[in-house]
């Protein structure tokens, strides 16, 4: 059954303002991606009815309060098929959740000449962690190329891949290049070496169904702003044998069960890996925001948004000199490129004339655009509330800067 | 209130520096010189000054490097600004553009000396904009002050 995307639309407000006098067209969800009304509505309900601390009062607020946020814990666990609630930690986005593994696994588990395996298409903030575990722990950091068209290679992963492999931080789908990593023939080949695998799942939640039991990856970080939920919260998946063996990351309140002054003792999971007043309302969101996707439901989202890259495909062709960044066989619907002659910074100042919001610059992710030799690109990235009159905006507004860049 | 980029900061001069920016070139063997790198964007320009003393007059001013047509167009339009300028005069003129872009120095209300650097009095419109124009006049202040390199974040 195909969407009704004109009524979909409608349950995202800001879909529906204008910039520069013309209806917004919105191309950067793998930013982040707008927010339906039910998210911004459990939010203001738990501000306007229920606002109170959470695992701390008897009061009936903090009562209803707790039993939303564990509410929203269990939506994620189902969402990802986890077997435990106790496995969904909640951080404040991808990024810290990543740290999380970086600090309490890596720091305390790796050894001088230990090796943590990622890509030549990680984010950043799937490069930094393992740099400063590297400097602390003087372990090895080793990255999996990828070809031309931005599909890793995989005889090379094989060749990488050693038993002195003990991490394989993998991303799920670039955001960059929009690849779809298979990552689930990698967590087995992973394994067969001993080692542990973490999932950057930050693109991949808000397009693809993700089954935690079924991957067998050890852990998984997500955000929740790119999962239409909003931002400062995120979390991280991880098997509970492991999350149990691994010391705290942050210390404070709610992560322990006992202070005295010569001792604490550390609270059970999840707690122990979400010290301090967390983030209620965000975490509430989160939970609405997953109902809302599986009201949908993954099957639609997919079919819809490869339609959108079929079409996008096609319709940029129609821009002279352009060329696509990221032509993997297996892609979501991002669209990176290069105007020849023309810097991204310029295409997005100029486009945003006509009131469509597109990425420029590097994506943090500066190897992949070393790998492509340029400094910067542009990027529309799509999600299902998009439509493919919007492509031809786009199609359109690249033509003009083609006039003002002759 | 939205302000259109063609009309306001895409004008014929910056295109026409950006397609044919003055010295950009290497200066054999300068006096100064500096790197310029902004983060943000990628931006990267190099700039070198032959300064003759005493008297610290430019003698000759360029720039080399990658970056978006603004920062190229800014880079070309200040080294035809800054030649043969005394260090005073260059203090000058970077206050002013420095005010320029943030919008605080109206070119046609307020007295100046910024001649053609003028075209820029749009972007402050633009702040994500702002940086690109300002790279290279940061990177020439630090080649002045003997600095290496310069990052605008
Ligand atoms: C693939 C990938 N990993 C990690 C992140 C970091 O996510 P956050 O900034 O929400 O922590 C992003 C965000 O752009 C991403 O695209």
């Amino acid at each position: 059954m195909d969407l009704d995307i004109q009524r979909i639309r409608q349950d995202f407000p800001n879909l529906h303002v204008s910039v520069h006098g013309k209806p917004l067209v919105y191309f950067d969800n793998a930013a982040t991606t707008f927010k339906p009304r039910v998210v911004l509505e459990a939010m203001d309900g738990y501000y306007q009815k229920y606002t109170s601390n959470v695992h701390r009062g008897v009061h009936e607020l903090s009562e209803k309060a707790t039993a939303a946020y564990e509410g929203a814990r269990g939506k994620v666990q189902k969402f990802l098929n986890a077997r435990d609630a106790k496995e969904i930690i909640f951080t404040r986005g991808t990024t810290e959740s990543i740290n999380l593994v970086a600090y309490s696994y890596g720091r305390h588990s790796l050894k001088p000449g230990d090796e943590v395996l990622i890509s030549e298409m990680e984010h950043h903030s799937n490069i930094v962690p393992w740099q400063m575990l590297r400097e602390e722990k003087g372990c090895v950091l080793k990255v999996i190329p990828f070809n031309d068209q931005g599909e890793l290679i995989y005889s090379e992963f094989e060749k990488l891949l050693t038993a002195k492999t003990k991490l394989l931080s993998i991303v799920y789908i670039s955001n960059s290049l929009g690849t779809i990593n298979p990552v689930q023939k990698m967590i087995k080949a992973a394994h067969g070496r001993g080692a542990l695998i973490l999932v950057d799942a930050a693109q991949a939640v808000g397009h693809r169904r993700i089954d935690v039991q079924d991957l067998d990856c050890d852990f998984l970080a997500f955000s929740g702003h790119k999962l239409f939920g909003p931002t400062g919260v995120g979390v991280l998946y991880g098997k509970a044998g492991l999350l149990n063996k691994m010391p705290p990351f942050h210390g404070g309140g709610d992560m322990i069960s006992s202070v005295t002054f010569e001792k604490t003792t550390y609270n059970t999971l999840p707690y122990k890996f979400e010290a301090g007043t967390p983030a209620v309302a965000e975490v509430i969101g989160l939970g609405a925001a997953i109902d809302y996707v599986l009201s949908i439901g993954f099957d639609r989202i997919e079919a819809c948004e490869q339609g959108l890259l079929e079409y996008g495909t096609r319709a940029l062709q129609k821009v002279p000199g352009l060329r696509l960044i990221g032509t993997a066989k297996e892609k979501v619907a991002v669209l990176s490129f290069i105007l020849p002659g023309v810097h991204a910074h310029d295409i997005g100042t100029l486009v945003n004339d006509e009131g469509i919001a597109i990425r420029t610059g590097h994506h943090c992710t500066q190897p992949v655009m070393q790998h492509f030799g340029v400094p910067a690109s542009s990027r529309a990235s799509l999600s299902f509330y998009n439509t493919t009159a919007e492509i031809d905006r786009l199609v359109e507004a690249l033509l003009k800067v083609r006039e003002v860049f002759p | 209130m939205s302000h259109d980029s063609r009309s306001e900061l895409y004008q014929q001069v910056i295109i026409e520096h950006n397609k044919n920016p003055k010295n950009f070139r290497k200066i054999p063997s300068p006096t100064h010189e500096a790197e310029g790198y902004n983060p943000l964007c990628g931006d990267h320009l190099h700039i070198y000054l032959h300064v003759k003393e005493p008297g610290g007059v430019i003698e000759d001013v360029s720039f080399e490097g990658d970056g978006c047509a603004i920062s190229k167009a800014s880079a070309s339009l200040m080294t035809a600004s800054l030649k043969g300028k005394t260090r005073q005069e260059t203090e000058v003129l970077f206050d002013q553009f420095h005010r320029l872009i943030k919008g605080e120095l109206r070119p046609d209300k307020d007295p100046n000396v910024l001649g053609k650097l003028s075209v820029f009095s749009g972007i402050w419109h633009f702040p994500a904009r702002v940086k690109c124009a300002s790279l290279c006049w940061h990177t020439m202040k630090g080649a002045l002050e003997k600095v290496k390199t310069v990052t605008t974040e």
